[in-house]
Parts: C-alpha cells; structure tokens; sequence
C-alpha cells in the first residue's frame, strides 16, 4: 500500500541514489583518457634510402606507433605497421629467413606483411613507400595505403 | 598499574582475552599446510614495508623512473636490499599464495561453511597477480614494457568491452608515461587499499570459524569424540613465528646473492627483444595463448584464450558452490582430480614457457 512512510522511504532513496550517481559519473569519465590531442599521421619519413642494405630493415616512429621498412634481398622496399596483430609487440626482421618476427609469441609474417605461422588473427598492416630525391640520399617516405 | 590493565579498565578487553585463552588448533597429519596462509601474510607485510621505503626514491614518469631505481640501486645506502627484498618477496609471496590455494583446495577447506573464507582468499590471489603486474612496469624497463603491451593487449582482447578495458588500462591508445602512471597508482593506493581490506576480511572469517579439518581426519573421529588441539596463544604463535623466521632466511638470502636485474630503459620504438617472456607467474598462461591457433572454429584465437581464462577464474571462486560432496563432508574425488589436473597444468606449462623458444 501506498503511505507516506513509504513515500519518505522512496523519496530518501532517490536521493541516495542521485547522489551516488552524481559522484559516480565524473568519476567514471575522469577515469576515460582523452582522445590523443595529436591528429592521426598519414605519412612519414622512414630514414635514407642508403641506410638499408638488401635483406635488412629498420624501425621507424609512424606517428605514436612504430613502423618497419625491409628492403628485401631482390631491392624492393617495402613498409608496415610493426605493431602484431596478435597482442600489440613490435615486430622484427629476421635476415635468416627473411620474414617479419615477433618475439613475444612467435608469430611470423612473410614480406607481403602476411601470416605464415603463429598466433596473429591478421597480417600487418601495409604502407606505401615512395622515395624523394635521387640515389643513397632519397627519403623513404612511407604513408598510409 | 600495568598498561594494560589501564586500556582494559576503559575498553574492557575481556572479550579478546577469552577468544586468545579458548582459540585452539586442531591437531592431525595435514596440520603443516595451516603454516602457508600466515606465511603469505608476513610476506605481504614484508611487501607493504619495503614498498613505503623504495617511495621515498621512486619517481613515477617515463623520464625519470628507470633512473630512479637505477639510484635506488645504486647510490642510496641498502638500497640494492631494499629493492631485491621487494622483488624476491613479491615472488615468494605469489608461490606461498598458489601454495596456499592449492593446500586448500586438496584439503578441501572451502566446504560449508567456509565458503566466503574461499572466495575472499581467491579474490585476494588475484589482487596478487594484479600486484605482480602493475609493478613489474614501475622501474620501466625494456621487459616490463613489452610484457605489459601484451598483457593490456589481452585485456584488450575481452569480447566487447575490450577496446575501452584497453584505454582505461593504458591511459591511452599505447602503452606510455600515461600508463606508468595509472600503474603507480594502482600499485601503491587502489590495490593496497582493497587487499588490506579483504585481508582483514578473510582473517576474520578464519578467527570466527577456526580452522578447517580434513574430510578424512574428521570422518575417522568417533561420534562426541573430541580432536587434540593445541592452544592457539602461545604454542601456536610461537610456531607461526618461526614459520616466519624461515622465510626471512630464504627471502634474505636470494636479495643478497641473487640482485634482481634492471635491464634496459624502456624504448617504445624498439622491437622486442627475442626470449623475451613474462614473470614466472604468468609463465603458463604465456605459453597457453602462443599454442592457441589464430583462428579457432571462426572465432580469433585471442579472444578464445581470453574469454576460456576467464571461465577458469569464475569457476575456481565457484568452487565451494560447485562440489556438492564436500558441502556434505563426503569424500570427493572428482574435485581432487581437477586440483590436481590444474597443479599438472601450471607446472607442466611453466615449466614449457621457460624452456620453449
């Protein structure tokens, strides 16, 4: 039945309520980062096209995540997201057998940035590479595909 | 007059003094395993108080925390003690906690009515684990980086909820000073706070209830026969603190001959470093996920190996719930098969994680 104590009861756990709720929400979206003030990278430069020897690669910074370019042992080069698809580890090159290694759980990828064995549910992510200027000193400049 | 008798004529201690005077502990076969459980406590005392002294040094950022263990180590007077006490006892205290746990889940201690005793003690193993992780990043080396990239990433990989676990964890997209940050805070005050709460929960779930006897010595005893005990204060205490003392000397002698590695600053542009793996502990749930194919039936590997770990975890709180037998005081097999089935496992598997390439 309805009666004013009841009412009082219902009033004072609305209440209680509305302030738990109001302490709680501040708190919940303080605990959210922000959204990374700096806007998503396109493109980058990945270093001189010199510095890379056939069948070699190196790290480059690709915004806030780390990027790979190979130079394969025909000369090609060729760019990717070194973040594994599997649990976020940076990836490497292996010069033995030529393909893109993560230590963390033994995932590998071959040099079109696909799965060849290992965990990862997907292959790496590709970039394009272009080079500007001529010769040893030409930048590799890898953007997003 | 004595102190005591003082404090006694304000708050009237006659209550703790009949509980000390009449608190007993049942005499029998297994006893040795009712040592694990105070053993564990000492050592989190242990952690409490080393971890207030490395605070006095310790600087929290990305910049500057490598640096200021590596001054911890280095140049502060014991430091190097302090530090490798912290470590090594971190270690011993998540081993004498598994030890715990399973002491207790052979024994079958969880049975009615210690039920809440169980879960409290689990939820607190867990809050160990979290411990183990949360501070493995703070000196923000080059392993600690890379083990908690993949552990936020497994995070990460809970169906549903795991893009925003991730962030939350992270502080952001990757891990970064944002993360050591959140790491620190959670280290020092969070899980503090909530395990000294639950400790003292789960302690005074066993000093209301006793101790726990084992199915088998309890349907040996004949009907009104009474078990042998041995007054809690100070027989028991006594022996407790010696229990104590061993593992003063074990914890004294690995910080002293064995110093706990920094290894290299942490660089996110970096690839990691191959045979790299993560603290013992997680040993087996590291090798577990590397053997998970990509695809399992359609589904990613990942989230599989995730979603199949966490079922384990609310099915061990579940226990007491679950075993039917014991909640009666029957023999139950099946429930040793499994602790048993889970001991092989997690030897087994870490063992392998350490060996495997």
């Amino acid at each position: 039945m309805f009666n004013r104590r009841r009412f009082l009861d219902a009033l004072l756990s609305v209440g209680f309520v509305s302030t738990a709720a109001a302490m709680a929400y501040p708190v919940a979206r303080f605990l959210v980062p922000p959204v990374s003030g700096e806007p998503p990278v396109d493109s980058a430069v990945a270093g001189r096209a010199g510095m890379l020897r056939p069948n070699s690669a190196a790290i480059f910074k690709f915004g806030t995540t780390p990027g790979i370019v190979v130079r394969t042992a025909e000369g090609d080069l060729r760019a990717f997201s070194a973040v594994c698809t599997h649990l976020d580890c940076t990836v490497q090159f292996r010069a033995d057998t030529s393909e893109l290694w993560c230590a963390c759980h033994n995932g590998m990828y071959d040099l079109g940035g696909n799965v060849v064995s290992g965990p990862p549910p997907r292959g790496l992510q590709k970039f394009t590479v272009n080079l500007r200027g001529e010769g040893d000193d030409a930048e590799i400049v890898v953007s997003r595909t | 007059m004595k102190v005591i008798d003082w404090v006694d004529e304000r708050l009237d201690l006659s209550g703790v003094r009949h509980f000390v005077a009449h608190k007993g502990v049942p005499l029998h076969a297994q006893k040795v395993w009712y040592y694990l459980g105070g053993m564990t406590l000492f050592l989190f005392g242990v952690q409490v108080f080393t971890g207030i002294l490395l605070l006095l040094y310790y600087r929290p950022s990305a910049a500057e925390a490598y640096e200021s263990v590596q001054f911890i180590v280095t140049e502060v007077q014991f430091g190097w003690l302090i530090r490798n006490l912290h470590s090594w006892s971190a270690n011993l205290l998540i081993g004498l906690a598994f030890a715990h746990f399973f002491s207790v889940f052979f024994l079958k201690s969880y049975r009615k009515p210690r039920e809440l005793t169980w879960v409290s003690g689990m939820l607190l193993l867990f809050l160990m684990l979290a411990f183990g992780f949360s501070g493995y990043l703070l000196p923000w080396n080059e392993l600690a980086f890379f083990a908690t990239k993949v552990g936020t990433g497994i995070a990460g990989a809970v169906p549903v909820v795991g893009t925003f676990t991730l962030r939350l964890l992270r502080g952001g997209d990757d891990v970064s000073g944002a993360t050591l940050s959140r790491f620190y805070g959670l280290h020092v005050a969070v899980l503090p706070a909530i395990t000294t709460a639950l400790v003292a929960v789960h302690l005074l779930f066993v000093q209301r209830q006793g101790m726990s006897v084992p199915i088998g010595v309890e349907r040996k005893l004949k009907p009104g026969e009474p078990l042998p005990q041995m007054p809690f204060f100070p027989n028991y205490v006594l022996r407790d603190v010696l229990a104590w003392y061993v593992v003063i000397a074990v914890l004294a002698a690995l910080a002293a001959f064995y110093p706990w590695e920094l290894g290299t600053k942490a660089d996110p542009f970096a690839p990691v470093p191959a045979g790299i793996r993560p603290e013992w502990y997680f040993l087996a749930t590291f090798h577990t996920l590397k053997l998970v194919p990509s695809h399992v039936l359609g589904i990613e590997g990942e989230h599989l190996g995730v979603v199949a770990f966490g079922v384990v975890a609310i099915v061990l709180v579940l226990v007491p719930f679950l075993d039917r037998r014991a909640s009666r005081g029957q023999p139950s097999p099946l429930f040793t098969w499994l602790a048993a089935l889970g001991l092989l496992y997690l030897v087994s598997f870490t063992i392998i994680g350490h060996y495997a390439k």
